[in-house]
């Protein structure tokens, strides 16, 4: 049995053990449907401050006031954190909606990953342009602007519909602000965070920033990244990324995000670099 | 050195080493995708033949990343023992595995012998054992170090209380400790992992965590896991550190990709000895994991694995007080579900020992992984019998800020009692003075955070 087919086997059995969940519709008569919490449970007993266990659980999303049964969790608490972990499962293999890239105004390009499995099981796959898009992007791209900003669904295509809409018009408005030039956006499908890479060789910019979909977490799957790097050439490494994580509702809010990114953004074209090279600049001169 | 074999009526036969090595390790997604991997299960028991009757001078004559080329492998070979190296050369590994298993090998002969090998031969004998065979060994070996506190002692379970929050919120993350703390998850170390990496924010959580410990007087040591250059200003800029953490690969191209290199953890080792608030002599916390390597495009075409214990090979320069596995942090092109995820905590945990590493196991899954609470369970028991020194501590098993899941502190509570295990003697001392825990079992006030009131 050769490489490519052990991976196309294993690609089956994955989507074999993971079909997506049909919806039942709501019954008109509810009293017989359970409504599950979305809420942490408060079950320590005989808390000696339940006020501030509901201060704690109120400012953050951590599991925690939830109390125990022995040292086990209680049974509330447990198939809460089954049902997160199911629904996180779940939105890994979702596609970012037409409708929205098109509400957006972003041009869809693609990676080599033809589908989500071979995009999961092998990296290189998402981080190279497909070939029409590599030749789109020649054609269409904005050439030799400051900034490229490209969007990542990444493994979270709700942190992109959940977050882009706010996070890009006050990006771009902040580097305008600042008189920085920036290309035209695009959205790429089942991408890495690698293929900033390629893109900005293509459009010759600066800096190349994406907006990326994290891994879904239990709390939440909307967790947006912004990975950025100056000039990007084949000796680039991680450390040479600077990467700012948790960008949602509960975390870094996307317009304070954009904000930030564009003040981080102004300050990496001074110093013409990006990841552990610019943050030793920038500690030094504290 | 016989590179081919003739099993069950077909041959085999194999380039190099370092392909043996590859094609001998347990099924993995790595490895499929570096495509370095056995494209059939004999041709898997083939390598494994082969590799028991390789000699360790084979290994010692052709590391897998040559000496000249790479410098984990020029800091593994020039720390081990020259003498104990040459006592054992002519040694098979399947020897050296049948060695390790007697019953008569004790945990001090263990302790020389680790002196003496490279971590490919670690990593060659961990690939013809089992999973029993892995839990047996590495219950015989058990290394303590000392920071504030001693872990690794027998009959002693540490952990680390991780208390992170999404933007850093100190009151969250306050809230988070005195829930861990009342769980008896801290002993290890409260570390916190920053989404912030600038050292003044890092100073800040620093002097949080700090003036937490002074003001409840926990015996324990503090640490805030950014990148070890911002650890190291924070420090210079008088921030309180009791343990200075960074990631580590198994190739130099892999440490270059982390932004790290042997001198630069050098210098954080040195500084930390001049101006850490700990006693020492054991200040440093590392993390590896089998996959980063291959996902940093930094493998050389080496496994997962052996690569994963060079990683131990680079690390023991440091003698740190804590080595944390956390294999299963990256997700199914590494390790694709709970099947490969128990495989690889069995191995490293075994393969860090047999550096004489004091190891601690993260058994961790991805939402995007074929794996769940339960995998990770069986994990953490399997471990936990085999002698880990300690684990992570996560509220509900949750991480909310790096969206994963790891041991939970009621994992890491039911852990102990499961096996009779305490915590950390210091700090099993100042439970007992707070109320939380009376004859090693917690009283009814665990759990409850607002008795830091």
């Amino acid at each position: 049995m050769d490489i490519q087919e052990i991976v196309r086997q294993v690609l089956r059995e994955l989507e074999q053990k993971m079909p997506l969940p049909e919806e039942a519709p709501v019954p008109n008569n509810t009293e017989d449907v359970i409504y599950f919490s979305e809420e942490r449970f408060k079950d320590v007993e005989n808390a000696k401050n339940i006020a501030m266990i509901e201060r704690a659980q109120s400012i953050t999303p951590a599991r925690i006031g939830i109390g125990r049964t022995g040292t086990r969790m209680r049974t509330g608490s447990y198939l809460q954190f089954l049902a997160d972990h199911a629904a996180a499962q779940d939105a890994v293999l979702k596609d970012v909606g037409e409708e929205f890239l098109q509400q957006i105004k972003l041009p869809k390009l693609e990676t080599k990953a033809q589908d989500m499995k071979t995009y999961l099981m092998d990296l290189d796959a998402g981080r190279q342009l497909s070939t029409q898009s590599v030749e789109y992007l020649r054609t269409h791209g904005d050439k030799g602007k400051s900034v490229q900003i490209i969007v990542c669904d990444g493994l979270s295509s709700s942190a992109v519909e959940a977050n882009v809409s706010d996070l890009l018009p006050a990006l771009i408005q902040g580097l305008k602000l600042k008189n920085i030039s920036v290309a035209q956006p695009f959205f790429i499908q089942r991408s890495r965070v690698w293929v900033q890479d390629e893109v900005a060789k293509i459009v010759d910019c600066d800096l190349v920033i994406s907006l990326i979909g994290e891994r879904p977490g239990l709390n939440t799957d909307e967790s947006l990244s912004a990975y950025m790097v100056y000039r990007p050439t084949e000796k680039t490494v991680e450390a040479d990324r600077t990467v700012i994580s948790n960008i949602h509702r509960e975390g870094l809010t996307p317009v304070e995000a954009g904000a930030y990114l564009s003040d981080v953004i102004e300050q990496m074209l001074l110093a013409k670099c990006t990841g552990v090279a610019f943050a030793r600049r920038k500690n030094a001169h504290m | 050195m016989k590179l081919s074999c003739m099993v069950k009526g077909t041959f085999y036969t194999f380039s190099s080493v370092r392909e043996v090595l590859a094609k001998a390790s347990e099924a993995k997604s790595g490895d499929v995708m570096a495509r370095i991997a056995a494209t059939s299960s004999l041709e898997r028991v083939a390598a494994k033949i082969v590799l028991s009757e390789l000699q360790l001078k084979d290994i010692y004559e052709h590391p897998v990343i040559p000496y000249e080329l790479d410098d984990v492998t020029r800091l593994i070979y020039d720390d081990i023992s020259e003498t104990i190296y040459k006592n054992i050369q002519h040694w098979t590994v399947g020897e050296l595995r049948n060695y390790i298993l007697a019953r008569d090998t004790k945990a001090d002969q263990l302790l020389k012998l680790s002196r003496g090998l490279t971590s490919e031969m670690i990593a060659a004998v961990a690939k013809l054992m089992s999973s029993l065979d892995l839990v047996l060994a590495s219950q015989k070996m058990r290394y303590q170090a000392h920071c504030n506190t001693t872990i690794g002692e027998p009959g002693r379970l540490a952990f680390r209380c991780q208390p992170n929050h999404p933007n850093d919120l100190p009151e969250g993350i306050l809230y988070s400790i005195k829930e861990g703390l009342s769980y008896g998850a801290g002993d290890a170390v409260i570390g916190i992992n920053p989404n912030i990496d600038t050292a003044e924010s890092v100073k800040a959580l620093l002097t949080l965590s700090h003036e937490f410990m002074e003001k409840w007087q926990i015996p324990t040591q503090n640490c805030v896991l950014a990148h070890i250059t911002t650890q190291m200003e924070a420090l210079r800029q008088g921030a309180p550190v009791s343990l200075m953490f960074q990631s580590l690969a198994g190739t130099q191209k892999g440490n270059e990709a982390f932004g790290i290199s042997k001198e630069m953890i050098d210098e954080g080792y040195d500084l930390m000895s001049r101006y850490g608030t700990s006693a020492g002599p054991n200040f440093m916390y590392f993390e590896t994991g089998q996959g980063s390597e291959v996902s940093l495009n930094a493998a050389h075409e080496v496994d997962m694995q052996t690569l994963e214990a060079r990683t131990y090979g680079y690390a023991r320069h440091w003698k740190p007080f804590m080595v944390n596995n956390v294999s299963g942090f990256i997700g199914p092109e590494t390790l694709y579900d709970g099947r490969q995820l128990i495989r690889a905590d069995l191995e490293d945990m075994f393969m860090g020992k047999l550096h004489g590493l004091p190891m601690g196991i993260a058994p961790t899954y991805t939402n995007h992984m074929d794996a769940d609470q339960n995998d990770q369970e069986i994990a953490g028991i399997l471990t936990a019998v085999g002698g880990a020194n300690f684990y992570m501590g996560v509220p509900g098993g949750d991480d909310v800020m790096l969206n994963y899941q790891d041991t939970s502190y009621h994992d890491d509570a039911s852990l102990r009692e499961l096996l009779g295990l305490r915590p950390l003697r210091e700090f099993e001392k100042w439970m007992e003075n707070m109320g939380l825990m009376e004859d090693g079992k917690l009283t009814k006030w665990a759990g409850d955070l607002s008795i830091f009131d």
